[in-house]
Formats: C-alpha cells, structure tokens, sequence
C-alpha cells in the first residue's frame, strides 16, 4: 500500500531524512520509534505534505501511484490521515463543521453524494460514544480550549469517521494518562482491517501493549536503523535506544 | 463545502457581480455646486422653507470647511465642482403607485441584485423601501407597518408627510456642521429613509434598504433618520452596493438614529460598494456620517457593520449615551483586499450615568489593502459607574497588507471601567495545513478560518443578512492566500 524509497527530506535547510525505506502492507499495523531528533515526525508531515518540508531524493508510492505528486488536500481525500502530534485550534470554527467538510471533499472526489445531516449527526455520536467524548463537544470550535487529552481523542475520532486507507498517527499516545490511552488504542484498533494500514510514530512501548504492531522500526540519524516484529519494542524499551546505535556499529 | 466552492469560481468568474448599469434617461443636475444648485435641489423636491433654510445653512458652513486628512487613507482630491448632485430615473407624470407601475428595467436591476421586491418581501417578511439612486421607487409593507403606527418611508416622502418630525429630529444627533462630509450630506442629500416608531411599538417587521448608486459621475448623499419613541423597538437593515465604472465615486451618507426612554434600535449594514479593480482604479468613496443618541434611560442603540466593499471607506458608527442605564454596541467586519483602504470605527461617548458600551472590531486585510480601526471611547465626568470594552482583532493575509489600530481612550470619571484586548494574527500555516489534510481545498479552508474569525459580529446579523455577508467575504478575499 504505501512504499518509501530511499527517501530523504530537509527542513529550514537541514537535512532530516537520509534515505528512508519502509514497506507498509495491507491491514499491517508498523510502529516507529526512535530518539527525539531522529526524524519520525518529519516522515509523517513529508507523508502528508507539508509544503515547508523538502524532499531531496527518493520516492514514495501510495497504491501504486507516486505520491509525493499529489498537494495534500489530494493525498487525504486518496486515503491517507495524519494524527497531528500537536492539533492546531481554530477558533470560531465549529469541530463538526470542519469534519463534515472533510467528509464531504473526501465523498466528493470518491464521486459519491455529500453526507446527509441526519446520518453525519448519528454517525459522529456513534463514533464520540466510542471516544467516551461528551455532548459539549458538538459545539465547540476546533480544538478550541481543548485539554492536551481532548485533542488527541478528537484527532481519533476525525479518523474514526473519515475511515482512512492509511493513518499516520504521530505521538497520538504522548500527553494521555493511562485511561485515554485505552480509549484512544480501542478507537484505533477499530479501524483495523485487511484493507487498512495504520503507522504509529511514539516514542514509548506502553501504547504498543495496547495496539499489537506487526512491525517495528527504529528511525535514528534519518534512517531505519533496525526493524522486528513488536518483540523489538519490548527490547527497546529494556535496553534502550543506545543499544540499535552500538548493534549497528559493531 | 464542495459545492460551496464551485460557487465561488463561478462568483469569481463574473467578476463584480453588480457592475451592471441600467440603461434608464435621468433626470439629473449638471455638475457643479452652488447655492442655486441647493435650492434646485430643494425646489425639485418641494420642500418647506424650513429645510431650505437648513441646507443653505449647511452649504454655507460647508464653505468654510477643509477636508479632513486625519483618516489612514489616500486619495486624489475630489472636485466637488464635476459632481452631480441630483439624479432621479425619470417617471411618468403620474410617481408609481403600486410596484406594477414601477419601470420594469428597474425591477430587473433589484432582481439581479437579489431582492425581487415582491417575493423577496413577502416571503421574507421584510420591507423594502429601495432607493433608486436618489430617488425612493417603491416601498413596500407600508400598509402592514402603518397599522402598527410605523412610519417607513423615503425621506421626501417623509418631509411632505410628516414635516413636524422631520424638523423636530433632523440634524440633532449629527449637526450640519458636525465634520466636512456631513455638512455636504446636509447642503445636497436627495433622498433617503425615514423610520419612527411610536411609543410602545415594536415594530412588527425587519426594515430592510437597499441602496444602489447607478447614473455615472453622480455622488450619492442620503440621509437616514430612525427615531424610536419611549419603549418602543426597531431592527434595521441597510444593503448596499454599486456598479463598476473606471472613476471613482462619491458616497456621502448620513445616518441618525434616537433612542428615546426605553426604546431599542439595531442598525445592521453589509456593505459591498465597488471596491475598484485589483489594481486600484475605481471604486467607491464611502464617506460616512452615522451616529446614534441614546437620549432616554435604558436605551439601546446597536450597530453591526460587514464592510467587504469601496475604495475607500471612512466611517464611524457611534453612540451619544446620554440617558442614565443606556447602552451602546457596536460590531464590526471590515475586509480590505487588493488596494482597498478602510478607516472605520466607532466612538462611544458616555455622558449617562451607568452607562455601558460595547466594542467588537475585526479586520481583515490582504493583497495590498491598508486596514485601520480607529476608536475613541469617552467618558466625561458625568458617566458615574460607565463600563466600556473594546476587543479589536486582526487577520492579516499574505505579506503586504497592513493593520493599524488606534484606539483612543478619554476617561473623565473615577469610578469608570474601560477595558481594551487586541490581538493581530496571520492567516496561521498550520491551521491551513490542517484542514488541507483533512482533504479540504485552500478555498474552503480559508472560508471557514475567516469565518470563525468573523463569527462573533456574524451572530449579531438578522439571520438572511448572516448568510450574505459571509458569501462576500469567501467572494472578496478570494484567491488572497494559496
């Protein structure tokens, strides 16, 4: 589903990405982690396609089409959804207005008919049932206000409605106490499915107790130091990251 | 959204959607300005001596007067000798008596500006006193209103009808002399509106006008009186808009409203005047006189303002609270694009005990666009226990447009609270970064950040006026940003 090639990116005239390759399959869940610095944050907005973030070399292709191609309103409506690590606010704008508009763009380029208000409205209760978020959360702006937790949770149930082919949720576990990470693990474990992928960007094992990676990887210094099965985060999380670096050394 | 957004392109596609001239003879005055040019005007019109009288006293004070070069804003300077100051379509001997009799080219304009008088009004339950360039064509609900007692009519109108309030009121919220522009107003307005609801009243309806200025090279310079008796109540709507010629055009407009004991007025405008082309050539001078006198206790005075449109706009909605408890609001939008330059404001002078007003500035400006609020908040020594706030905020959009504030603040009394918050943002990189990853086009993200920014005025709008104003802000601030 998503292929990165040797793929390497600068930011603000550094370079972050040295030629990352990772493969990610259908209904495959991979969990990358690394240092702080390492990069893991930069791949997810160069996946998405922030305009400041420049790509250097190599290639990525999502279903087979090349990716890097497309503006970014068009790689999300293609399937592709990045939990941001800090959601921005926007004020006066109402959270289920911007998710129904990013619902209807998203139906609008599938060619199908824009939502109706009766089912948009039943659907998004469903979904906020399963984020334990309250009624209040209808009426209010964009992340306006919202606590550090309540961000993250309304990133997952923007997810959770726009069902995308592949989630990239960046540190969507950091700031959560142990309570919203069940929460927000059950929501991102509903969305798994054989024609699904989802990419977790964290730095700590805890949320991989509750979301079970088929792989891990290690980005450090701008590539994939190491990969294994979710084995590896338990082994990271004994002896460290040090421990990749020196193995590669050596 | 989706929609929405194919809506703009073909908006965009028309470019000024009003800029049609309808091709119908005028009546209209040579240019040029003297006192016989006043009293042709007055004489036209059949006016009392009174007002005659009162004119020539403006136009005279006018003489003595220099433009004012205060405002943030640059222009050439007018001739007001290659100004027409009269233009009316030419009726029929007999003036219309019903729309039926109303020429039907006329009609077809307000069709395409969107207020198909009849529908429009019946549906909508508004009444439409339209003003033709200076001339009223038709009003309609007067019936409806009449039964209320509500006196709704052209200003001409009123000045044959109802001379007593017209020389009662006129003149005493914005004096002839008040400031250059008002004192020309008073020399040579040809028309306008006139409201007064009678003691107790609440007027059954919400007012609507909706000016056009049309016959090239004329100023346009109406005056507009709402007075609203003890208790009684009134909700006002002005819509204003104007077709595009290459030369710029004069709007001199003054507004006086009085609030007696008790009584409320709410005076809402969108205004979406030719604002001239991407490069600057044309477009309107609005050049406005509005004030409002809260001359009871416990009265309310509140003006909402969007303003998407004119070359140059310089305007300052205010509020005289005189009465003890009264109580002054005013809610602003203000969009500068391209090489539009808006001055706009408001003064709350509080003189009342206990009075209290209300500030809500926001700005937009992008493209090249200068966008200036400037606001003056005074409380003289006999506003005992007067609360002002004033929240003025800024979006800037792009990198060479600019926002000035100039809030001026005079406090004469002790126990008076003024409080001032204001902010200045750009259009942020992440919040539309955001709303593209979530598949939603620049357009529509930029549509939905300037509305939220805008939502706290928009809520103050009559529902209809609500939904238009925010249609000419995705229209005007199109392709600002992307």
């Amino acid at each position: 589903m998503l292929k990165i090639t040797d793929l390497s990116a600068r930011v603000a005239g550094k370079d972050i990405l040295k030629g990352v390759n990772l493969e990610v399959r259908a209904g495959e869940v991979h969990a990358i982690m690394g240092p702080n610095g390492s990069g893991k944050s930069t791949l997810a907005q160069v996946l998405a396609g922030r305009e400041d973030y420049q790509v250097t070399g190599g290639s990525v292709t999502f279903d087979g089409h090349d990716l890097l191609a497309l503006p970014p309103e068009e790689r999300a409506r293609a399937g592709l959804f990045l939990g941001f690590q800090y959601p921005v606010e926007i004020p006066g704008v109402n959270n289920v207005y911007l998710l129904k508009a990013a619902l209807n763009a998203k139906r609008k380029s599938a060619g199908e008919p824009e939502v109706d208000a009766y089912e948009f409205l039943s659907l998004i209760r469903q979904k906020m049932k399963l984020m334990q978020m309250s009624e209040s959360f209808l009426t209010r702006g964009v992340n306006e206000g919202f606590s550090g937790g309540e961000k993250k949770r309304n990133e997952v149930l923007q997810m959770l409605v726009l069902e995308p082919k592949l989630a990239i949720l960046d540190e969507t576990d950091s700031g959560l106490d142990i309570d919203a990470l069940k929460v927000v693990s059950a929501g991102v474990n509903s969305l798994r499915h054989p024609e699904r992928a989802v990419v977790l960007v964290t730095h700590y094992q805890r949320l991989l107790d509750y979301i079970v990676p088929d792989q891990v990887h290690v980005l450090s210094g701008g590539r994939i130091m190491k990969s294994g099965d979710s084995s590896l985060a338990q082994e990271l999380e004994r002896r460290g990251y040090d421990w990749v670096m020196e193995s590669q050394v050596a | 959204m989706s929609s929405k957004s194919q809506d703009v392109e073909a908006l965009l596609a028309q470019k000024y959607r009003h800029g049609f001239i309808t091709d119908i003879e005028s009546d209209s005055l040579p240019p040029g300005l003297d006192e016989g040019v006043v009293a042709a005007i007055s004489r036209k019109k059949h006016e009392p001596q009174f007002l005659l009288d009162w004119r020539l006293k403006a136009f005279r004070h006018w003489l003595t007067m220099q433009e004012p070069t205060w405002a943030h804003v640059h222009y050439k300077p007018i001739d007001y000798q290659d100004i027409s100051y009269y233009s009316a379509p030419r009726a029929p001997a007999n003036a219309p008596k019903s729309l039926d009799e109303v020429d039907p080219k006329l009609l077809a304009t307000y069709a395409k500006l969107g207020i198909p008088l009849h529908e429009r009004a019946r549906l909508a339950g508004v009444a439409v006193d339209a003003v033709f360039d200076s001339v009223s064509v038709a009003t309609t609900f007067k019936d409806k209103l009449g039964k209320a007692g509500v006196i709704f009519c052209s200003f001409s109108d009123a000045v044959r009808d109802h001379p007593e309030l017209v020389e009662r009121y006129l003149g005493t919220v914005v004096p002839p002399g008040d400031n250059f522009f008002a004192a020309l107003n008073s020399a040579v307005f040809s028309d306008g509106s006139f409201v007064y609801v009678p003691p107790g009243v609440r007027c059954p309806m919400e007012l609507s006008t909706y000016f056009r200025i049309n016959a090239a090279k004329t100023g346009q310079f109406e005056r507009t009186l709402i007075i609203a008796a003890e208790g009684a109540s009134v909700s006002y709507l002005e819509g204003c808009t104007a077709p595009m010629r290459d030369e710029n055009q004069l709007h001199a407009a003054v507004v006086e409203l009085v609030a007696l004991d008790n009584a409320q007025i709410k005076y809402s405008t969108v205004q979406n005047w030719y604002p001239g082309d991407e490069n600057g050539l044309g477009g309107i001078y609005n050049f406005v006189t509005k004030r409002g006198e809260c001359r009871g206790r416990d009265s309310k005075i509140s003006w909402t303002q969007v303003e998407t449109g004119s070359a140059i706009t310089w305007k300052y909605p205010s509020c005289i609270l005189k009465g003890e408890n009264s109580i002054g609001e005013f809610y602003s939008v203000a969009v500068a694009n391209n090489y539009q330059q808006a001055d706009t404001g408001t003064k709350m002078v509080h003189i009342g005990r206990n009075t209290r007003s209300t500030i809500v500035s926001k700005g937009i400006s992008a493209g090249h666009a200068e966008n200036t609020y400037r606001g003056l908040v005074k409380i003289l020594p006999s506003a005992a226990g007067a609360r002002n706030f004033t929240q003025c905020d800024s979006l800037l959009m792009g990198p060479k447009c600019a926002a000035h504030t100039f809030p001026y603040m005079e406090v004469k009394n002790p126990t008076a609270t003024v409080e001032h918050e204001a902010s200045t943002s750009k259009i942020g990189e992440d919040q539309l970064f955001y709303c593209l990853q979530r598949g939603i086009s620049a357009e529509d993200a930029v549509n939905m950040i300037v509305s939220g920014f805008c939502k706290v005025v928009f809520k103050e709008l009559p529902m209809e006026f609500a939904v238009e104003a925010q249609n000419l802000l995705s229209v005007s601030l199109e392709g600002a940003v992307g």
